[in-house]
């Protein structure tokens, strides 16, 4: 097989692959943001004590990493509409679904940075005087932050790869973007080749970055 | 969305397969053997590559195995699926007569290889310096030590991530709609185009998912108690991953 890596010029990435990438960055901004904003409030759910709150919670979390991503996307791809009463596109039902998916994901994570904290910190804080929320916080969630700040980005990279699959309901990301650019030109294999370096460079150099970071910030006890 | 009409599955979709219920176990049969030959393939790769990323005294096998991990984790497996299906093919003529299956068989279990490696190389890792020193101590040879002293251990102590690996092989098998191999995801769309019963489609599918998830957690809890080392606890181990 011959490749022919030429058709790949400015043009081809402006008009083609920009778009997807700048679509595929928002949606792991959002979905990250997002993800560990309600999954922190999963997390807090699910260790509050109070069966009313922990049970959702779990069968929530549990339900959604059960399932496989792509079926989620189909499922709310066909329920979101309907819930809001207008036809919606699949770039934003994709915005939702990884939200919503993700915060199962991220809850798990924020559920161990919070248990990895020592008792003794949750006591110190209530000796203080400081309420629950005031104790969350000020004392517990910064440090569970901190603790798990490598294993919430390296979920993120994970999400930015599954990003990938919007391609289930024909959202235009940075993949549909090699792939409508390859149909185009007739030059499918070099698209997706080409796909799988830009990929690679991205996710290897933002790994790479995760592993400095934990080494710099890892609390010395 | 209207009514319920879970009489769906009783009508005749139009082709080889009489009614809609017997292709969807027909899809599920697909789901099931693109997972279970993807989780052999998985396990034979990342067992050799993890186990040399851990050999001493050769740091060219390490590095391979490294960059091995690296590769295979840093792609989307929709982006490494379209390659074995697309490209590898055209670039190997061997493999152009490969059926569907086997290339995406290949592409799930390289995928997943990549990660079994990781947790079996912190698996081995995880062992005292003492245990090789000990098999080295008795004479072993490194093949034999491995074998007789590390490996035994080591697997026991990654039975938690092989789990959820082994469930997240199955989740991912779903990415193989995208090159109509005829899975649980593929029946799911085509199914619900042709009927318009949509809802029905994805709800059937979705409960095959969760009970082939809970089947394999009970399986490996089962594996874990039949191998569990008497008096030997194994830390659990966190995190993410889909």
């Amino acid at each position: 097989m011959n490749l022919d890596l030429t058709f790949f010029n400015w043009a081809v990435v402006s008009s083609f692959l920009l778009k997807g990438l700048y679509f595929s960055v928002f949606l792991t901004v959002v979905a990250t943001l997002g993800g560990i904003f309600f999954g922190t409030l999963l997390a807090l759910m699910r260790l509050s004590g109070k069966k009313w709150l922990d049970v959702p919670a779990a069968i929530y979390v549990n339900g959604m990493r059960s399932i496989p991503l792509v079926m989620v996307i189909l499922w709310f791809f066909l329920l979101v509409p309907n819930i809001i009463g207008r036809p919606i596109g699949p770039e934003y039902s994709a915005v939702i679904t990884f939200v919503a998916f993700e915060a199962a994901y991220f809850s798990e994570i924020m559920r161990a940075g919070i248990q990895s904290i020592p008792r003794g910190q949750v006591f110190a804080g209530m000796a203080v005087g400081m309420t629950y929320s005031q104790n969350m916080k000020l004392v517990i969630l910064p440090q569970a932050f901190r603790n798990m700040l490598p294993v919430l980005l390296t979920q993120t990279i994970i999400l930015f790869q599954d990003t990938s699959l919007v391609y289930a309901i024909g959202a235009y990301d940075l993949f549909k973007g090699f792939d409508t650019a390859g149909k185009n030109f007739g030059r499918p294999e070099e698209a997706y080749l080409a796909a799988a370096v830009v990929y690679f460079v991205l996710c290897y150099s933002l790994s790479w970055l995760v592993k400095r970071l934990h080494k710099k910030i890892a609390i010395i006890r | 969305m209207g009514k319920w009409d879970w009489q769906v599955f009783l009508e005749d979709p139009g082709g080889k397969i009489p009614t809609y219920w017997q292709w969807l176990v027909s899809a599920w049969g697909w789901t099931v053997s693109v997972s279970l030959c993807s989780l052999v393939v998985a396990l034979v790769l990342g067992s050799l590559v993890g186990v040399i990323r851990t050999l001493p005294d050769s740091p060219w096998l390490v590095r391979f195995g490294n960059a091995w991990v690296e590769l295979f984790r840093n792609v989307p497996l929709l982006v490494q699926i379209f390659l074995w299906y697309h490209v590898v093919p055209k670039m190997f003529p061997v493999m152009a007569g490969l059926p569907p299956f086997i290339l995406v068989v290949f592409a799930l279990g390289f995928f997943t290889s990549a990660r079994i490696a990781e947790q079996l190389r912190s698996g081995i890792q995880a062992l005292p310096k003492g245990q090789r020193y000990a098999g080295m101590a008795v004479g072993f040879t490194t093949p034999q030590y491995y074998r007789y002293v590390i490996l035994p251990m080591a697997y026991r102590i990654i039975i938690p991530p092989l789990t959820s690996e082994s469930m997240n092989i199955f989740k991912n098998s779903s990415v193989a709609f995208a090159v109509s191999i005829p899975e649980m995801i593929q029946f799911a769309m085509q199914a619900g185009e042709e009927t318009s019963r949509v809802t029905e489609m994805y709800m059937a599918v979705t409960v095959l998912y969760v009970i082939s998830a809970m089947v394999i957690n009970r399986i490996m809890a089962w594996v874990e108690k039949r191998v569990r080392v008497p008096g030997f606890v194994v830390a659990g181990t966190g995190g993410g991953g889909h």
